[in-house]
């Protein structure tokens, strides 16, 4: 039998140190729905959705039974909406419409691919869709939406950043009354990647087959549980601690993601290893950081500690898993996790570290709450500089941040569950509109010429 | 199919024989059980065989955990892949 230790060790990570799998998400491609007359699209696409989705829902909550292990989300994420609509020739909200009722009927939370990828320029379909963002992201609940600006093969399209920079505003203009959140289902990308089962950036990218399940694993309470058995050990062992625990985490992932497979008749796609936080006491990334030896995370010393965490979560989770995939590392989402949010509201967090963190960890900018008379041009800079890590690191990189409209530093959005609240963080004030509005693509960078 | 059951808790008379009797009750056969008493804390560990279950896995595992709300334990009944894969390479 397998060892006492063992066992409990397992069960004391589920109860105690919020294990969990935190998404299966399930890959559809659209392709097949393309039809130029919108509203037989719109059906095609509500029919396919429902139709390969049905049992993700009962498939995901049976494993979750047998297995004693929590899988907090369900979710769907769609070939880029702008491919698809692109023959219609309209505004394609009722995609997103599409999209979100499908989602309700399947009994999914989160449905992704309302997307555009205009790294190079604006191809047919993609101005039209990205112009509609902030109508379909108010008008539906459980719509995402993300549009990739940069890469490291192509540079970036500072006219699309420009571009984002208005619509990211617009949208929690929108959504005043919802504490500005459709801003939060946006997210801005550099490097995108086609197969993340995370959202509000994961899309099903035209390379991958008609349908997959990808999941997305946590478990940020468990890492930190495991330090904190150690306290005096150094930081070489500290790294081993956290790659043995990640391959622990990651195994579950795999297993979970065969499962359902297996009982779906889909292909299994890709682990994704994140540790991504939730606002819960005991699931925070800021607190594994704060536990290898920082009063408080954004402190100096949180980029190196970040760069370690990061790299021994992949190296342990990259031996547990045949398929690696996604986005891999660390998360850092500032409303999400409850010692990022002590760090930004005690002011020894800001974004400028948040910044340099994005570096070294698997996103961005991610649910920072900016204030509300921030200027479009200034989000736009946000993005590109955001969008320059990236590229020049040849990693994704995202920015999701929320104007919050009629609010100012001092303040905070609240938008409850997984989402959590986020302080009012400061911004510079000094304008970047020359800039911005020079327009053009930053030309990719020598990393680019690999071939 | 064969899943672990393990039951923590404040030790008292016949916490074995009603889980095991649950067991029975729903056609599972226990395999093994190892058992221990640390100070006055119970922790039982159980390997059942779950192939001639007369009852869905899923009702099984609400009766344990039941059971455990009654009698004031924790008791959690799951696949025993889940262990195997995360401790074993």
């Amino acid at each position: 039998m397998i060892n006492a230790y063992d066992i409990l060790e397992t069960i004391r990570m589920i109860q105690d140190e919020c294990l969990d799998i935190r998404t299966i998400t399930m890959g559809i491609s659209l392709l097949d729905c393309i039809d130029s007359d919108i509203d037989k699209a719109c059906e095609k696409v509500y029919n396919k959705i429902t139709t390969c989705a049905k049992d993700l829902v009962s498939v995901g909550e049976g494993i979750e039974k047998e297995l004693g292990i929590p899988i907090i989300n369900k979710r769907i994420s769609v070939t880029p909406i702008a491919i698809v609509s692109a023959a219609c020739k309209c505004s394609p909200v009722k995609f997103a419409i599409a999209m979100d009722k499908a989602a309700k009927a399947v009994g999914v939370n989160l449905i992704g691919g309302y997307s555009a990828l205009v790294q190079k320029g604006f191809s047919a379909g993609d101005m039209e869709l990205i112009n509609s963002i902030p109508e379909a992201l108010a008008c539906t609940e459980r719509v995402c939406s993300s549009v990739n600006v940069g890469s490291t093969k192509t540079g970036i399209n500072l006219d699309a950043c420009k571009l984002m920079g208005k619509i990211v505003r617009e949208c929690a203009e929108k959504t005043v009354d919802k504490a500005c959140f459709g801003a939060a289902k946006l997210v801005v990308f550099c490097n995108a990647v086609e197969d993340n089962p995370f959202m509000a950036g994961a899309f099903h990218g035209v390379g991958e087959p008609d349908c997959m399940i990808n999941v997305g694993v946590s478990g940020p309470g468990v890492v930190r549980a495991a330090l904190a058995k150690y306290p005096d050990a150094d930081i070489t062992e500290i790294a081993n601690i956290i790659k043995k625990t990640s391959y622990k985490i990651t195994r579950v992932g795999q297993l979970v993601g065969q499962l359902a497979s297996k009982r779906l008749g889909v292909p299994f796609g890709i682990v994704d290893l994140s540790l991504a936080p939730t606002p819960a006491v005991g699931d925070s990334v800021a607190h594994i950081l704060e536990e290898i030896g920082l009063e408080q995370c954004g402190t100096h010393g949180t980029t190196a500690t970040l760069a370690l965490l990061n790299d021994a979560v992949k190296k342990g989770g990259v031996m547990a898993c045949s398929k690696i995939g996604g986005l891999s590392g660390a998360f850092i989402p500032v409303s999400e996790d409850a010692g990022m949010i002590d760090a930004a509201k005690s002011g020894v967090l800001c974004i400028e570290k948040l910044e340099a963190m994005t570096a070294v960890c698997s996103v961005g900018l991610d649910m920072i709450v900016v204030p509300g008379d921030t200027q479009a041009d200034t989000i736009a800079a946000i993005i590109a500089d955001e969008a320059a890590i990236g590229m020049v690191n040849s990693k994704t990189t995202a920015v999701r941040i929320i104007p919050a409209i009629g609010k100012e530093v001092g303040e905070e959005l609240d938008w409850g569950g997984l989402f959590g609240c986020g302080p009012v963080m400061p911004l510079k004030t000094a304008s970047a509109s020359k800039f911005i509005n020079r327009g053009g693509q930053i030309p990719a960078p020598m990393q680019s010429l690999k071939n | 199919m064969r899943a672990i059951i393990t039951v923590i808790g404040k030790d008292t008379v016949g916490i074995l024989a009603k889980v095991s009797s649950k067991c029975a009750q729903y056609n599972a056969n226990v395999i093994e059980v190892t058992q221990s008493i640390l100070q006055d804390l119970f922790c039982m560990i159980m390997l059942v065989d779950l192939s001639k279950l007369n009852e869905p896995f899923a009702e099984l595992a609400d009766a344990m955990t039941q059971l455990g709300k009654e009698e004031n334990l924790s008791i959690h009944t799951m696949h025993e892949d889940i262990f195997n894969c995360m401790h074993h390479i």
